[in-house]
């Protein structure tokens, strides 16, 4: 695809419909989240944790608007055509899911507009399709399951892999094939939605498997850890990060006691930046942050820094600041790869009980300074 | 002049009046909040064809938006890669040929699903719909060419001869002369024979039988020139939104076209401009007013159904006279 | 394949059908009775989840929260009936979608209001827990039974309400002539409201014992919802008996599909691919029975007499 030349033709084209330009230097940000339905909960943590970054930066030229996009790709366009004509943003952010960012990012920087993604993070966006207007704060989705397979290879010889037929769910078993060496015994697609999973735990137990790696976000990872933990199958099961975030682990309950996952970062872990973060969002919101109320809090620390030494309307001087990530993240090392995703470490996390809460606990390092592997193909 | 012909032309003087205002004012955005009006009454109107004149409450809609929208997605994608689509045809990028085929694409579809599903009536109607439908939303989640869950994105607004589409206000006219041509469409169709007949076969099927008219053909030609309808609208709603994705296909989706109907009134010839329009400026005002909009939005829909009979039109027009 | 896994496969089925036949009998049943379409009733089906989850962590007893699902989802389906639903019954069918599909966006808002945005916990009681050895070698989980005995329980249950009792006598005089037995002096005005309280009640049950295997969150009805009309068209509108056959031919066609199709494919392709091509084809699946039923049998393969 000739993704530059049509991003060239398409920010022609655009500019024509919008000619918006302020004077000051205030910086005005779109939040464009899922606030109702059932992944409000995602969403929730997203604005909380950016709002977090925002009151503690104390800077009052910073305004943040936000909109509920119900998890619904097209109402997510309209928002942002909203925010970028009407309210005449400078920046957006706060997506949760894949295919509302695929909706909303190529219109949203083909307008000139910058997009830091506090979640979502296609494939489509990390390779030869990167574009200099849009940063992700968070990881690319491949990271987090190309550490459980890194994992996976030293433990076990023969896994069961499982994700929803949907492509962040491909990307994913992508992701952990990529670093597992051992044998698959079967990689199975589940229905996007689905909630009864017997069946699939039925052949997990007849496969033999040693180990097994699920992906299913939200509600349907919910669903799998209960039955699971109910039909008595004693395989060890690991996921991603997020399979076991602090939204969602205090309705999978016991069950998802002693399962391993990666992550970028853990509520536990042992630096100033993690122990203030953790701190200030219990104080702010009286719960536990997750994994996306972290990286909403660093999206928003990146736009903060940025802010402070220049001004959004020189856009490369903004997008040169934004790149040097000049932050102190709670996860420790943070820099930006060539293709404007984050280089970090990933480590294994376990739930454990900790003062009557669920909570993951760090066990171990997997990977130092962790790229993707589409940086290679990203021309920027 | 009829009551309801002045409300429908201050419907059609406004639609056309608040983008240009808001174009001259350079609030672009409510040019495009306008164009989005216009293509969801072009789709509730293909609806409205089946379901206010043939009494069919197809639950399925959403299937041929979709088409529509993957139609347009599918060649636009091709177009600009070079890539042929199969046996080696060409993608393109040209609106006209793309309106052509994501209208023959539906009138396939729906041949084969009103074939199926017009053997059914009433409640089972409705159901089978839905079940065609929720066949064609898994395929396109699970379909991994073409995006799956994720969709698939188009850069550039696709072209039409003699005009920049990329600027709000040409593709919003387009869409609204398109809208146009299409309400006068729907005049035609109800004041033809057929659309007697077919009007007659909703209410009294047997009656039509007697006579020697054979509902179930027109109620098929009838369903499949309301998917038609839909599936235009859906190409337009995907260079709107320079995406299209499997929530276009979506079970509430097609719940959100009858809500379109209903809302403006069943039948009527404008009923799914004032429906759309209507629907759109909530979702948009309560949007930002709480998150909590949808409950909201709820409780509107229901006074409306319980209390509005006849939507929006049966309540400034008054009675829709039976022909 | 073995013996073992094809049995465990097959309870599965089985178990998924109950679940299906727990929640499409309160449809049907409103249906046959009142005529009434209603798109809300997996919203009920919430309801009694997160009044089972709210109860059994207030108290500590999965029991009694599972009599609060019961008292709660009965108690807003009354309400339901009182306020809204009895103005629809001599309206057409679309009068009743919209409604419905309007009073789903207020229960789903409304109950993220109360509870929050995040999921609420509920487990299986301690009774429940743990395995039973199958023949052949495999273990099923005793929960799992035991929602396969309770919807038994619920059918024999209905079967014996219907054709047994006083009210069950105008149940059926209410599906086959409406006027006629309000002119016999029957209160239907009650009567509606009591059998739309009894939908709403099994809907209640229904969530509540799935809440506990699954995500108690917003919107949790919804999926389950569109299944249920897919068992009860396949079983013929109103016809508890087919909605029963429907959601176990339901229950155990997806079950199977999901674990059969795959293997299957993967005789011709290679196993990356067809894990995904079988996942699209299983999740098509129940779909194209049902529209196959309704080709051969435009009615359902049950349907009921009268309507």
């Amino acid at each position: 695809m000739q993704m530059h030349k049509m991003l060239a033709a398409a920010t022609m084209a655009l500019s024509l419909g919008t000619s918006g330009l302020a004077h000051a230097d205030p910086l005005k940000i779109g939040m464009i989240t899922t606030l109702s339905g059932g992944g409000a909960g995602l969403g929730v943590d997203t604005r909380d944790g950016f709002m977090l970054a925002i009151k503690n930066s104390g800077n009052k030229d910073i305004t943040v608007v936000t909109e509920d996009d119900a998890q619904k790709p097209e109402l997510a366009v309209q928002i942002a055509d909203k925010m970028i004509q009407s309210d005449q943003v400078d920046v957006l952010t706060g997506i949760v899911w894949s295919n509302l960012l695929m909706a909303v990012v190529p219109g949203a920087v083909a307008q000139g507009k910058l997009y830091v993604s506090t979640n979502a993070a296609p494939a489509a966006l990390a390779g030869a399709n990167c574009n200099k207007l849009y940063f992700n704060a968070a990881y690319q989705n491949d990271n987090l399951h190309e550490a459980m397979g890194e994992y996976a290879t030293k433990g076990y010889k023969k896994m069961f892999i499982l994700a929803p037929n949907y492509p962040a769910g491909k990307d994913s078993l992508t992701g952990f094939k990529r670093y597992y060496k051992g044998e698959v015994a079967a990689e199975v697609y589940t229905k996007v939605g689905q909630t009864d999973y017997a069946a699939e735990i039925a052949q997990m137990r007849a496969s033999g498997a040693d180990g097994i790696f699920v992906f299913l976000p939200g509600g349907m990872g919910i669903a799998f850890m209960k039955q699971f933990a109910q039909s008595g199958v004693k395989i060890p099961v690991m996921g991603p990060g997020f399979s076991f975030s602090q939204d969602v682990l205090p309705a999978i309950g016991d069950a998802a006691l002693g399962a391993k996952a990666s992550g970028q970062w853990a509520p536990d872990f042992d630096n100033a930046a993690s122990k203030k973060f953790v701190s200030d969002f219990q104080a702010e919101y009286k719960r536990l942050p997750s994994i996306y109320a972290l990286q909403a809090y660093d999206a928003a620390q990146l736009v903060v820094s940025a802010a402070a030494k220049t001004s959004v309307k020189n856009t490369d001087a903004f997008r040169a600041e934004l790149l040097r990530a000049d932050i102190t993240s709670p996860r420790g090392n943070f820099k930006f790869n060539t293709n404007q995703h984050p280089i970090q470490d990933i480590y294994l996390t376990e739930v454990v009980r900790k003062d009557g809460v669920l909570t993951n606990k760090t066990v171990e390092k997997i990977f130092t300074d962790h790229g993707d592997a589409y940086a290679k193909d990203c021309k920027l | 002049m009829t009551r309801e012909n002045l409300v429908n032309i201050l419907l059609a003087v406004a639609l056309l009046a608040a983008p240009l205002a808001a174009n001259a004012l350079g609030q672009a955005f409510y040019v495009t909040l306008a164009t989005r009006i216009a293509i969801l009454a072009l789709a509730a109107l293909g609806l409205n064809l089946a379901l206010g004149l043939g009494g069919l409450v197809s639950f399925g809609h959403a299937a041929f938006f979709g088409i529509g929208g993957y139609a347009a997605g599918i060649l636009a994608a091709h177009g600009f890669s070079g890539e042929p689509i199969l046996f080696g045809l060409p993608g393109t990028v040209q609106m006209p040929v793309i309106w052509l085929v994501a209208v023959f694409t539906a009138a396939v579809v729906a041949l084969l699903i009103g074939a199926i599903s017009l053997r059914t009536s009433g409640v089972y109607f409705i159901m089978i719909t839905l079940a065609f439908a929720q066949m064609v939303y898994y395929f396109a989640v699970s379909w991994p060419a073409y995006g799956g869950e994720d969709g698939l994105s188009v850069l550039v607004r696709n072209q039409f001869p003699g005009l920049n589409t990329m600027v709000p206000l040409n593709f919003f006219l387009i869409c609204y002369v398109i809208l146009l041509v299409a309400i006068a469409l729907f005049a035609l169709i109800r004041a033809s024979r057929f659309g007697a007949a077919l009007q007659a076969a909703r209410q009294n099927e047997i009656r039509v039988a007697t006579i020697g008219i054979g509902p179930f053909r027109i109620r098929l030609t009838a369903f499949v020139l309301s998917a038609t309808i839909t599936a235009l609208a859906g190409a337009l709603y995907a260079d709107l939104n320079r995406f299209v994705s499997p929530s276009m296909l979506s079970w509430h989706m097609s719940g959100e076209l009858i809500v379109l109907v209903i809302l403006g009134g069943v039948g009527r010839l404008f009923g799914p401009v004032a429906g759309a329009a209507l629907y759109v400026a909530f979702e948009f005002a309560l949007g930002s007013l709480t998150e909590y909009w949808q409950f909201v939005l709820g409780l509107i829909l229901l006074g409306t159904v319980l209390f509005v009979r006849g939507g929006l039109l049966g309540l400034f027009a008054g009675k829709a006279r039976h022909g | 394949m073995t013996f073992a896994l094809a049995l465990e496969q097959l309870l599965n089925g089985l178990q998924l059908g109950v679940m299906l036949f727990l929640m499409a009998a309160g449809l049907t049943l409103i249906f046959g009775v009142m005529g009434l379409i209603n798109l809300a009733h997996g919203s009920l089906y919430m309801v009694g989840a997160f009044a089972c989850a709210a109860v059994a962590a207030w108290t500590g007893s999965f029991w009694l929260g599972l009599a609060a699902s019961l008292a709660c989802a009965a108690a807003a389906g009354a309400v339901v009936e009182l306020v809204v639903i009895r103005r629809l019954y001599d309206r057409d069918h679309l009068d009743q979608v919209l409604a419905t599909f309007a009073l789903i966006l207020i229960f789903s808002e409304g109950t993220r209001w109360l509870f929050g945005s995040f999921p609420l916990y509920l487990d299986i009681p301690p009774l429940l827990q743990g395995a039973v050895q199958l023949p052949g070698g495999g273990e099923y989980p005793i929960y799992r039974l035991a929602i396969i005995a309770i919807g038994a329980l619920v059918a024999v249950g209905l079967y014996v309400l219907i054709g047994r009792t006083r009210l069950g006598m105008r149940i059926r005089a209410g599906e086959s002539d409406r006027e006629m037995i309000g002119a016999l002096g029957v209160d239907i005005r009650t009567l509606y409201t009591v059998v739309f309280a009894l939908g709403s009640a099994l809907a209640g049950l229904s969530g509540a014992l799935v809440g506990a295997t699954q995500s108690v969150q917003v919107g949790m009805g919804e999926p389950i919802l569109i299944l249920c009309f897919v068992v009860i068209v396949i079983g013929g509108i109103g016809s508890i008996k087919g909605a029963l056959l429907g959601a176990l031919l339901v229950g155990i066609c997806d079950t199977m599909g999901r674990f059969l199709l795959p293997q299957l494919i993967a005789l011709l392709l290679p196993p990356a691919q067809a894990g995904m091509v079988g996942g699209a084809v299983s999740s098509m699946l129940i779909y194209v029975v049902m529209a196959l039923v309704l080709a051969v049998k435009p009615r359902g393969l049950f349907p009921p007499a009268h309507v």
